[in-house]
């Protein structure tokens, strides 16, 4: 039902075609689309009230991108900020507690907090190697103890044993006592449904909150609900104080703005979503996949994106053009770290390349570090023009102001300027025609291989049809394939498959990138970085 | 627990108080919006602006509020009107959409059993509304038995054994995985057999979107029609009133693949608001049969347009 949404939009706001930056006009015109986008998604009114004055805020006066129109220029600024809103990162369960770690679960009734116990207790036991025991609170609803107690056979988690007239209290004092004599790392209680009217009830959690201390009280709350995600959010949070939400449904087609409303109103992230009912069907939270659900403008997103990226493409062949004459100078090299950060850095980087992408967690959980790319474009902020253009001005006083400037070490001034003079002969080197083993590039540059190299790029855009074009999307440009898995020792003679003349598109990259069908088996090249 | 001599008017005060105590924070910021609005100034735009507002909180969605707010601002527009007097037109203005939906579940006496299917997603309430509907079904003579259809979700066919315990009626259960149109296909047959009024098979919740699950439901009905062509005789689909806009694609789907006859709205005790029953009516039209209002086993009552509406519109009785 929701199909002709997209399309409608696209339809106003490809009518704001003006170039320039975004005047409030634009803005307007495309957020009272956007406000209606929301609410169809079912984002509480308030939330989305909130969020549009935000949006207006930030959008008002920015550059708007070649070939994109200024409507689909703010429908890109939504998504990043919808992204930021949601919690732009994953966070999981947290265990740091003494054990056992009791975990709360909390929400209306009919949300799916029964199954969402067992689900994470599954998680926990499998992956996290922890021992789990599950205690239902539930003594209202019909057969809830024994739904527990079945789904704990099924997942191969143990039930707390079920005593007939108890009270939730009772029974949650009962379960971290079996839990500390039973040597548990963790007690999940799976508390009724209550709603958040039922004065006797919300007391009667809060009692069971006060008596277990748990270490994570979890709102289950689904996907599908509507403007009452606020209500339901709060009054939880106000009476139990949640340390996070997990989201159950979200395979359903439903929009999911409940998810945002409840992240706006409570401040707590979003932990965990279901998305099946078999019981391995949990996962992490990534907010863009449900930015692009709320929003369901995925393609203008995508569409700016590969705009934004075409113009980098054009500064790049400038750049490559620069450095094939061998004016390889700071500022070059800033812009060269400054556009990979701008890819997400080193971790993004590899989330682009065909196949890795699916190895998010992985990538995540391997935590690679930007902070020295950060630094290192401090290092050529705090230098003047003329040194950045010339830097075999670089003697030891002007290192060490540019150090203080820029709260380094002189080391790695050095170390950068190093760097830097051995990328600038290897661009001359390829620039002059001997095309040189790529081989050293990567190794050269002391990066592992995450450093673009443009004269690559130019060279290896030349030889496909579709010239940069078809690099859109495409892995990031010189992006070696090696420190994937390949065979170890840098890269394999030329990156992987991009030669070949006529070849459409990146034939051969993903079979070429052996090693990456099963687990992460982390990066060589990237995990030590220098 | 039961009560088999319930006066009806007894129990219209309770349920009226239920629904008006759940709806209370519905109406109270709704009618609070009115009387703010109203009583500040006269009736213009930005006033018909906040009225839709109100209602897209109470999950009317953005077009069915715009569409009711622009009537309540129908030849209305620079008059001076009080906010008891914007209230009423509100209230007229959906009870005229709820209006020519609230009907009761008829029983044909005819169809003998008279087999009735719930449908719904995961946790809308499905097998606490068949208990329910079992006992007021009970309450009005007819002869209960009920299919424990959800073989899917651990412990389901407990709980509505538990159901047929508490109102005395039959059960039909298999075993936890079985096939679900094998067990329902049972249950018509010894419902048949043992000359049972009204046959109440439970389903296992499915979203919409999952073709499998609703092939299996297809299939359900589908079997059913091997033993009598005409059932299942009433479907009705469950709703849940704390769901958004996603309600009108699980009438769309359900209606599609298993003929829903009539609507349920369960959970209307809480905050939520349900409004998006409006919603659904002004498109689809489906008959509302009852509206749950709590967890006990007399919490269903036949759905009133006209209190609904009331309650929607915050007009306190």
């Amino acid at each position: 039902m929701f199909d002709g949404l997209s399309d409608k939009l696209s339809g106003i706001l490809d009518r704001l075609t003006r170039r320039g930056a975004l005047t409030a006009a634009d803005v307007d015109a495309a957020a009272r689309e956007v406000r209606r986008a929301l609410l169809e998604a079912d984002v509480a009114l308030d939330v989305v009230r909130g969020f549009i004055d935000k949006l207006k805020e930030r959008a008002v006066g920015v550059e708007v991108i070649k070939s994109v129109t200024p409507g689909q220029m703010v429908v890109k600024i939504v998504h990043d900020q919808l992204i930021e809103t949601l919690g732009a990162e994953a966070e999981p369960i947290d265990l740091n507690a003494p054990a056992p770690v009791p975990i709360m679960m909390v929400g209306l009734q009919g949300s799916g907090k029964t199954t969402t116990s067992a689900k994470i207790a599954k998680r926990l036991t499998e992956q996290g190697k922890r021992k789990v025991l599950m205690a239902s609170l539930d003594t209202r609803r019909p057969a809830a103890m024994e739904q527990l107690a079945v789904l704990g056979e099924q997942v191969g988690v143990q039930t707390l044993p079920i005593v007939a007239g108890q009270t939730p209290v009772q029974i949650s004092r009962r379960a971290l006592e079996a839990g500390r004599l039973g040597g548990f790392d963790v007690v999940i209680l799976d508390t009724a449904g209550r709603i958040t009217l039922d004065e006797a009830l919300m007391a009667e959690v809060a009692e069971v909150k006060q008596a277990a201390n748990p270490h994570e009280v979890l709102l289950v709350a689904d996907a599908l609900t509507g403007q009452d995600a606020v209500n339901l959010a709060r009054s939880f949070d106000e009476r139990v104080g949640l340390t996070g939400i997990v989201l159950t449904r979200v395979d359903g087609d439903g929009r999911g703005g409940a998810a945002l409303s409840m992240r706006a109103v409570t401040g707590k992230p979003i932990k965990l979503i279901g998305v099946g009912e078999k019981l391995d069907a949990l996962e992490d939270f990534y907010p863009s996949r449900i930015a692009d659900r709320i929003l369901g403008m995925g393609d203008i997103v995508s569409l700016v994106e590969k705009a934004a990226a075409t113009i980098d493409a054009e500064k790049a062949r400038r750049t490559a053009e620069r450095m094939r004459k061998g004016q390889f100078d700071l500022n070059d090299l800033r812009e060269q770290l400054e556009q990979m950060l701008k890819m997400g850095g080193l971790g993004g980087l590899m989330g682009m390349m065909p196949g890795v992408a699916k190895m998010k967690n992985q990538i995540a959980a391997a935590n690679l570090d930007d902070k020295i790319v950060t630094r290192q474009i401090a290092i050529i902020q705090s230098m003047t023009a003329k040194e950045r253009r010339t830097p075999d001005l670089l003697k030891a006083s002007r290192k060490k102001r540019i150090a203080a400037g820029s709260g380094t070490k002189v080391e790695e001034i050095n170390r950068l300027l190093k760097m830097h003079r051995q990328m600038a002969d290897m661009m001359k080197k390829m620039g002059s025609g001997k095309r040189g083993p790529i081989a050293g590039l990567a190794n050269a540059l002391g990066f592992g291989g995450g450093m673009p190299s443009q004269a690559e790029l130019e060279k290896m855009a030349e030889q496909l049809p579709g010239g940069l074009e078809s690099l859109k999307g495409a892995p990031p440009p010189g992006m070696p394939g090696s420190p994937l898995g390949g065979p170890p020792g840098g890269l394999p003679g030329t990156p992987p498959g991009l030669p070949g003349p006529g070849g459409p598109g990146l034939p051969g990259l993903p079979p070429k990138l052996p090693g990456l069908g099963g687990r992460f088996q982390g990066f060589p090249g990237f995990g030590k970085k220098k | 627990m039961t009560d088999d001599s319930t006066n009806d008017k007894g129990e219209r005060q309770s349920w009226w108080r239920r629904l008006s105590s759940g709806l209370k924070r519905t109406s109270a910021s709704i009618g609070g919006a009115i009387a703010d609005l109203v009583t500040k100034r006269k009736l213009d735009a930005s006033v018909i602006e906040e009225l839709e507002e109100a209602l897209i909180r109470a999950d009317l969605g953005i077009a069915t509020a715009a569409t009711v707010a622009e009537k309540v601002g129908e030849g209305r527009y620079d008059k001076q009107v009080s906010p008891d007097e914007v209230k009423a037109i509100l209230a007229a203005e959906v009870e005229k959409i709820l209006g020519p939906v609230a009907a009761p579940l008829a029983i044909d006496p005819a169809k003998k059993p008279f087999v009735v299917l719930m449908v719904g997603v995961n946790g809308s309430g499905k097998t606490t509304t068949i208990g329910k509907l079992a006992a007021r079904l009970k309450r009005d003579g007819h002869k209960v038995m009920l299919a424990a259809g959800d073989t899917f979700r651990a412990a389901a066919i407990e709980q509505i054994k538990i159901w047929g315990e508490r109102t005395k009626s039959p059960v039909v259960a298999g075993q936890q995985g079985a096939d679900a149109a094998g067990l329902a296909y049972d249950a018509l047959a010894k419902a048949r057999a043992e000359g049972a009024d009204v046959l109440l098979v439970d389903t296992a919740g499915r979203l919409q979107n999952k073709a499998g699950l609703m092939d299996e439901l297809e299939k359900i009905v589908r079997v059913m029609k091997k033993l009598d062509d005409t059932a299942p005789h009433a479907v009705l689909l469950v709703l849940d009133a704390t769901v958004g806009q996603n309600a009108l694609s699980q009438v769309e789907v359900f209606s599609k693949i298993a003929g829903v006859t009539g609507l349920v709205m369960t959970k209307l005790d809480g905050t939520a608001r349900g409004g998006i029953l409006v919603a659904v009516s002004e498109k689809y039209g489906l008959p509302v049969h009852f509206i749950g209002v709590g967890e006990g086993i007399d919490d269903l009552s036949p759905f009133a347009a006209k209190d609904f509406a009331r309650a929607v519109a915050g007009i306190e009785d």
